[in-house]
């Protein structure tokens, strides 16, 4: 009877220090400079407008087929659909009656104007490291988007992912708000990658709770529930000044001599990237380059095909790779320069697992119309034309020829899709 | 003059300049080498077959041949949601309105050609298909088709599609995904009213008699209809 006092006592002592932490005010932030409300120049707002592009806001910020800025995206988890807000200047539903300082510390600090903590689907871990003036001249542009009135609709996560005082626990383990000195040591390459440019968010791993495996830094990984896997930044050796070169290119256009980029990622160079200026992107070239080696996420499981299996799938493939592949990707998997993507060394060919190289073949898929590359050349979804087994074959074959190394794709796994 | 359609007008108004854009952003496109855009289009071939024409496929139409106009705004719509498909909406999500421009250019441009399809439609079904297709049932307020795709069906340009030369399996689909609201177009959608007012049975009749016609090798939409149209269409100007 006793025992169960003090276990009961306990309990509420906890659930009350408990609610005081969740609610205390900011003391562990710093604190920020006050709103300015002088109206900003023309200037301001012009930069506000590429850095906005810079960080893709519209991207999440958008529905489909919806106005731009006005939210409502589903934005897949693993713990349930996080729906994005609306950045318009609208009164009621938007940020018509935000400051500059709110607008800084949803950015900063992750926490919004009415004092609730926001969902980490919305990557402050990255933002924390942006700039007053950039963050506000980014508020200044979004002020200047005409009010479209669209209701926030409320997020599905399951309990207890929705709670305040989830966040507020997830926040505690892992997202430590970047202080002004963290910021001024940044140069431009990091500062893009890290803060505006949010790579970490898919090319970091994240573990169990969704928060971002430390040491794992841009080793790449399942996205989230997106069902797309992020390629590895992390350069697997020292990179040529071709290279680098070479991956300007991509980043800017979307495509080069051996790449293309796909999924999410075409995205993100057709709303963001393509805009990047020179200075930007030379910058940011140069922090990839150097970023450090780290570890990589846990190997995903790759079903097992016998040795035997691995044989008749690869003469099969051998086929199927003549009759519908080698037309555009050549007979050695060279692909032709800046049209279509080289299997050879192509590392979402090669990647462990087979998630990419599947969806780009089931469904197809483009490059984005870029300023570079404006008529993309799009590459057909087989899922219509050839068989399950034809596909793991084609996939097993390509992702062991020309030198690439990588598991067999056994039927199973085509026929789970 | 009742609210409901004065809201309309003002819809349909609003909705002018952006077809204008919509239509002057076209002719740029003849820019662009057929050879080349064939090639980068491999991706649309693989259901719509060779230069857009699907001739004896089950569902998937035939994309030669139809107004530019019409194209370009079936694009925009399966970019934007309006019209549902996986695969569309994934190869169309990162491709620019010029891009969009181009492609509808090339199929617009491309020559139409199908094959009557044997649907096992019984006599009656393809009776009562040709019944509502010609004479429609102006009690129900369903006009025929030909009052707006055109005499010989061919469609009229930019907008209006020709309904002959697509498998009946399709067109189902389209009027059944208009009847219950899958499919949209611009308002007021004057096909959304038709599809509501239509019964099952009616859709699966006309589409069957629609897709058993023959079609010209060298039949072309028409350049305009002979009378004012029986509804009001978001989507024309």
């Amino acid at each position: 009877m006793k025992g169960r006092a003090i276990v009961l006592g306990s309990a509420i002592a906890a659930a009350f220090a408990f609610s005081i932490w969740l609610n205390k005010p900011d003391l562990d932030l710093e604190p920020l400079a006050p709103a300015t409300l002088e109206s900003p120049n023309l200037e301001q707002i012009k930069a506000g407008e590429y850095l906005v592009q810079i960080g893709n806001c519209v991207a999440c910020h958008t529905d489909q087929g919806g106005a731009a800025f006005a939210g409502g995206r589903a934005v897949p988890t693993p713990f349930g659909e996080v729906y994005s807000s609306n950045l318009t200047s609208d009164d009621e539903t938007g940020l018509g009656r935000w400051t500059n300082q709110d607008f800084y510390r949803a950015m900063r600090h992750g926490r919004s104007k009415d004092d609730r903590w926001l969902s980490p689907a919305f990557p402050y871990t990255s933002y924390t490291n942006l700039k007053r003036e950039d963050s506000d001249a980014m508020f200044a542009w979004l002020q200047t988007l005409p009010p479209i009135k669209r209701v926030q609709t409320p997020d599905t996560l399951r309990f207890p992912y929705g709670t305040q005082l989830a966040t507020r626990a997830w926040r505690a383990l892992y997202f430590k708000p970047a202080t002004t000195a963290d910021i001024a040591a940044m140069d431009r390459g990091r500062y893009l990658v890290e803060g505006l440019g949010h790579c970490a968010a898919c090319h970091t791993s994240r573990g169990a709770l969704g928060g971002s495996r430390t040491g794992a830094n841009y080793m790449g990984g399942e996205i989230g529930n997106l069902g797309w896997d992020a390629l590895p930044l992390v350069p697997s050796k020292p990179m040529t000044d071709s290279e680098a070169n070479e991956l300007g290119q991509l980043l800017k256009t979307g495509i080069n001599t051996h790449k293309a980029v796909a999924g999410p990622m075409s995205e993100v160079v057709f709303h963001s990237l393509q805009h990047l200026n020179d200075a930007d992107l030379a910058a940011i070239v140069a922090t990839l380059r150097a970023l450090p080696p780290a570890d990589a996420p846990p190997a995903a499981r790759v079903p097992q095909v016998s040795p035997e299996q691995r044989q008749s799938l690869r003469a099969r493939g051998k086929v199927v790779y003549a009759e519908h592949c080698a037309d555009c990707h050549g007979d050695a998997g060279e692909g032709r320069a800046n049209i279509y993507p080289a299997l050879a060394g192509n590392a979402n060919v090669n990647a462990v697992s087979a998630t990419n190289a599947l969806n780009l073949t089931l469904n197809g898929g483009f490059p984005p119309s870029t300023a570079g590359n404006p008529f993309p050349y799009g590459m057909p979804p087989f899922s219509q034309s050839l068989s399950r087994p034809d596909v793991a074959a084609v996939l097993t074959y390509i992702r062991s020829e020309w030198g690439n190394d990588a598991p067999a794709v056994s039927v199973v796994e085509v026929e789970r899709r | 003059m009742n609210p409901m359609r004065r809201r309309n007008r003002l819809t349909r108004w609003l909705a002018v300049p952006a077809l204008l854009l919509t239509l002057l952003a076209l002719p740029a496109g003849a820019a662009e080498p057929a050879e080349l855009m064939g090639k980068r289009l491999a991706a649309c071939a693989a259901c719509h077959g060779d230069e857009g024409r699907t001739v004896g496929e089950d569902y998937y139409p035939s994309i030669a041949g139809k107004p530019a106009g019409y194209l370009y705004n079936q694009l925009l719509s399966f970019r934007e949601g309006r019209r549902q498909h996986t695969i569309m909406a994934g190869l169309l999500a990162n491709l620019s309105d010029a891009y969009l421009g181009e492609i509808a250019l090339y199929y617009a441009a491309r020559p139409h050609a199908s094959q009557p399809q044997m649907t096992g439609a019984t006599p009656e079904q393809l009776a009562l298909g040709e019944r509502l297709t010609v004479l429609g049932d102006l009690e129900r307020k369903i006009p025929p088709c030909q009052a707006c795709h055109g005499e010989q069906l061919t469609g009229v340009v930019p907008m209006i599609p020709g309904l002959r030369g697509l498998p009946a399996r399709y067109l189902d689909a389209q009027v059944g995904a208009w009847k219950n609201g899958v499919r949209h177009a611009r308002e007021p959608d004057c096909m959304g009213k038709i599809a509501r007012a239509l019964k099952p049975e009616e859709i699966t009749a006309v589409s069957a008699w629609l897709a058993s016609q023959p079609y010209a090798v060298d039949a072309k939409p028409l350049d305009s209809l002979p009378n004012t149209m029986p509804m009001d269409c978001g989507v024309l100007p």
